[in-house]
């Protein structure tokens, strides 16, 4: 997989540091962020919010069929995260297999490399997710 | 709005058509299909392909000037659309709008895929394109893999066993056995469903349809003048859409997909049946959980019970309700655009009688059930014996 | 006078026991435990490096801090493992931390002790009034050559340090004192994947040499006696090293045990006193004075005289303690270990 340097750049933020948003209308929170409210749309208020990058797991994954860019992790552990914030997303659980894992398990957000397999190109980096323990 | 039938149908041997390429297989099925239809190339009035990634895979874009072109249908608009693995609904509809609005009587609708010319893991990012890019895909998750986070939420919420889910892979080689158009003739066993090598916990290589090569073809045309061109007009009863998340993680329930859900309910309701009605469908089994989740969005069990189900033996045919009798995407194959215009032929041969080992006795009402991405598009259609 | 207002700490979480890099290369492993005093060090993941390392300990030195990440003025990240030849560690860092954009940030590179340099200039800045708070961060994913005795030490980690007014301190930097010459004892060429040393030679002319000078230094230019500290950290490449120069200056093994992490985790390179040091403010206690000697190979020697004061202890309940992260380990293989350090031709 490779991604631009332009569209990376702009995806900075949200990568780093899980900006996302809020809409001070209805009080939902969304991640990744979002330009209008899908349940207030032209009554909502959306302003910047950080995610704690705190949440639960509700779903899991252990990838053992990459696809190109990832195929020096596998096998890795992929899992939605219901944010404590009350939202979800998708990310890669660090540090961890299949099997010790459960749904409902706590995890913290961490700051680790997403793409870096090309030796000539940039490293992408991003949030990632590991079990709190 | 005007009845719309089909009158003709056709499509290429799905598989890894290593000799055929992406205009000669799509140009087989439609010419198959205008023959099957007996109609002549001059009365047709307008086409719809259906293709997800033609660019990506093949190189080629602009796959409806193609298609007039090597069809020999020129001048006449052949127009593509892409709703990811949802395409060739998306194009038969687009078919069935234009021909109940009386804009076109005799209405061509493709779809395509070419997906071998290129490796696995080149195939597997461009499907990922389906997903949410730049959310899923980028942060390392697979199709497989948004499938499985359903899975385990499945197992996690109704206790589906990975043996109910390898219970539907061993039903839908059963038959693609029967169907000479089937990527996978042969029958597998439970064990080795259960035994295949991992692609995305909890589902495995036999959990996972196919990389397939393939195109498929139908000619619509009005209900009331289909019989002059056929003796089985297959009469279609709804045609319905719905949109849900790109991102699987937006979903409030990951134990069904809503927008499949919410196009059954609007096309019962608009045909006047019930799930209970129909005889055979034709359900997105791009991955067992999928065809499990189907099976309870469509109505035909309680959710939750569709894995016990298929267990049971339930959607076999002669079971409750025949599900998946090509093989469904598991057997039959995936070419991804190619797969909602299969479906409908499938139902049509069906319903004309004509699937001999395959064949669903009297059968009456179809269903067939083909969705986008991990269900951010779904489109269901509902067909009648015309005859 | 400045001093440290935040700090914190972050080791990966995988191992390589020294008996595993051993059998792999027909040595005796006591011969290697005894020797080298490794017993295991920390590998990282295979999507962690400097950066991602720099930011984890960074992360957990803010919260102890509770300093709005506007306000601070430099980042500099010292590492010899920088994942850019050319593209700065320290904007990474920076724009993860929310630092961004008002502020000044550079790489370091000095072997092992690019950590404290960043420190030292941190302090000037905050001492002029140039910068409210600098941040000054050691990390590194180093490599040894496969079968070099560098392999049973090379490891990863990182510390960071938020600089600022000694008044808001939880630790004061009393005062530094540095020792540098051009003396090449490790080095590696800017093509390499792994670094060069003068085997023996590292010893007595380099890390000795460097190591007394600059704590002889500081302890000279304070008026100072060792036994008015409670701690000293002397750089560990081995854990046979720093014993020794302890012994030499005359330093009980009882002062320097609290900061020895080479055993358990390996030679965190511009990690490793900062880490030391991290580990001895895990434990210290308000009032306790902190002797600290780093060394970086080329070569020089940092020694600081820190002294603890009574906010440690409210600032150090937020955030992960060293230990959390040292506890938390899991074994490799050899071939897991040449894996994740994509050792392997083709990856």
């Amino acid at each position: 997989m490779k991604e631009s340097i332009s569209l990376t750049w702009r995806r900075i933020p949200e990568r780093y540091k899980m900006l996302g948003s809020h809409c001070t209308t209805c009080d939902a929170h969304y991640f990744p962020p979002r330009m209008v409210c899908p349940a207030c749309r032209r009554k909502g208020k959306i302003e910047q919010f950080e995610f704690s990058g705190n949440g639960k797991i509700y779903s899991f994954t252990e990838i053992h069929a990459a696809p190109s860019g990832f195929e020096n992790q596998v096998p890795y552990v992929m899992a939605i995260v219901e944010l404590d914030e009350g939202t979800r997303c998708t990310g890669q659980i660090v540090d961890a297999c299949c099997k010790d894992l459960k749904i409902g398990d706590p995890v913290e957000g961490t700051f680790r490399k997403i793409l870096s397999d090309d030796p000539e190109g940039p490293i992408h980096y991003g949030f990632k997710f590991r079990l709190k323990k | 709005m005007r009845k719309v039938a089909i009158i003709g149908v056709g499509m290429t041997k799905f598989g890894e058509n290593w000799d055929k390429s992406f205009r000669g297989m799509v140009t087989e099925a439609g010419v198959k299909a205008i023959q099957d239809a007996k109609v002549k190339g001059d009365e047709i009035s307008a086409g719809y392909v259906g293709t997800m990634a033609s660019g990506s895979l093949v190189g080629q874009e602009h796959a409806g000037a193609l298609i007039a072109d090597y069809m020999g249908l020129n001048p006449i608009p052949i127009t593509r659309v892409e709703g990811a693995c949802a395409s060739g609904s998306l194009a038969l509809r687009q078919g069935v709008m234009a021909v109940a609005s009386g804009l076109h009587d005799l209405v061509v609708v493709g779809g395509v895929e070419k997906m071998t010319d290129l490796d696995t893991a080149a195939v597997s990012q461009i499907l990922g394109g389906a997903g949410d890019q730049e959310w899923e895909l980028f942060m390392g998750a697979t199709f497989p893999g948004l499938y499985a986070f359903m899975a385990r939420r499945h197992m996690h919420e109704y206790g589906t066993t990975e043996e109910m889910l390898a219970s539907v892979a061993v039903k839908n080689h059963a038959n693609g056995a029967h169907n000479k158009y089937a990527q996978f003739q042969r029958e597998i066993t439970i064990e080795q469903a259960l035994n295949a090598k991992m692609v995305a916990d909890p589902l495995k290589i036999l959990d996972c349809s196919p990389i397939t090569d393939g195109a498929a073809a139908v000619v619509l045309a009005p209900l009331d003048s289909a019989s002059s061109y056929t003796e089985k007009p297959i009469e279609i009863l709804a045609s319905e859409q719905a949109s849900g998340t790109l991102a699987l993680h937006d979903r409030e329930d990951l134990t069904s997909i809503k927008a499949a859900k919410i196009a059954g309910q609007n096309a019962y309701r608009k045909a006047g049946i019930a799930p209970k009605d129909i005889d055979v469908a034709e359900v997105h089994d791009c991955f067992t959980i999928a065809e499990i989740v189907a099976t309870e969005d469509l109505g035909f069990f309680a959710p939750g019970q569709g894995g016990p189900a298929a267990l049971e033996g339930k959607t076999k045919i002669g079971g409750e309700i025949a599900v998946n009798t090509s093989g469904g995407l598991k057997a039959t194959g995936h070419p991804v655009g190619a797969t909602g215009v299969k479906q409908a032929c499938e139902v049509a041969w069906q319903l004309r009688g004509e699937r001999e080992e395959a064949q669903v006795e009297d059968a009456e009402y179809a269903l067939t059930h083909n969705v986008g991405g991990s269900g951010a598009t779904a489109v269901v259609h509902l067909y009648k014996r015309g005859y | 006078m400045a001093g440290i207002v935040g700090y914190g700490a972050y080791v990966p979480k995988y191992r390589i026991k020294s008996e595993t890099i051993a059998e792999v290369w027909g040595e005796d492993p006591d011969r290697i435990q005894k020797g080298l005093g490794i017993m295991e060090k920390a590998v990282p993941a295979s999507d962690e490096d400097s950066a991602t390392l720099s930011v984890e300990a960074a992360r957990i030195a803010m919260k102890r801090a509770q300093v709005s990440p506007s306000e601070i003025g430099a980042v500099y990240v010292g590492s010899e493992s920088h994942p850019y030849a050319v593209k700065p560690t320290a904007t990474m860092v920076a724009q993860a931390l929310g630092t961004i954009p008002n502020l000044t940030a550079a790489d370091l590179e000095f072997a092992c002790k690019a950590g404290t340099a960043g420190m030292q200039m941190c302090m000037g800045m905050v001492d002029s009034s140039m910068v409210k708070y600098g941040l000054a961060i050691g990390a590194d994913t180093a490599q040894g050559r496969p079968g070099d005795a560098l392999e049973y030490s090379a490891a990863a980690g990182a510390a960071a340090y938020l600089i600022g007014q000694d008044s808001e301190s939880l630790a004061v930097i009393e005062d530094t004192f540095s020792y540098t010459t051009d003396t090449p004892d490790f080095w590696r060429r800017s093509k390499s994947d792994y670094p060069s040393h003068g085997g023996r030679f590292t010893g007595e002319p380099a890390y000795f040499k460097h190591v007394q000078g600059a704590f002889n230094g500081l302890m000279e230019k304070m008026d100072e006696k060792i036994e008015n500290y409670d701690h000293f950290i002397f750089h560990q490449p081995n854990a046979k090293f720093p014993k020794a120069v302890a012994k030499k200056l005359g330093v009980s093994k009882e002062k320097i045990e609290p900061g020895m992490l080479v055993p358990t985790i390996g030679n965190t390179y511009s990690g490793n006193a900062p880490l030391a040091l991290a580990n001895v403010l895990d434990h210290a206690k308000p009032g306790e004075r902190i002797f600290v000697t780093s060394f970086g190979s080329g070569a020089g020697s940092d020694a600081f005289s820190i002294q603890v004061t009574d906010k440690i202890e409210e600032r150090r309940r937020d955030g992960y303690p060293l230990s959390h992260f040292i506890e938390n380990k899991e074994y490799v293989t050899y071939a897991i270990y040449a894996k994740l350090r994509k050792k392997y031709k083709g990856m």
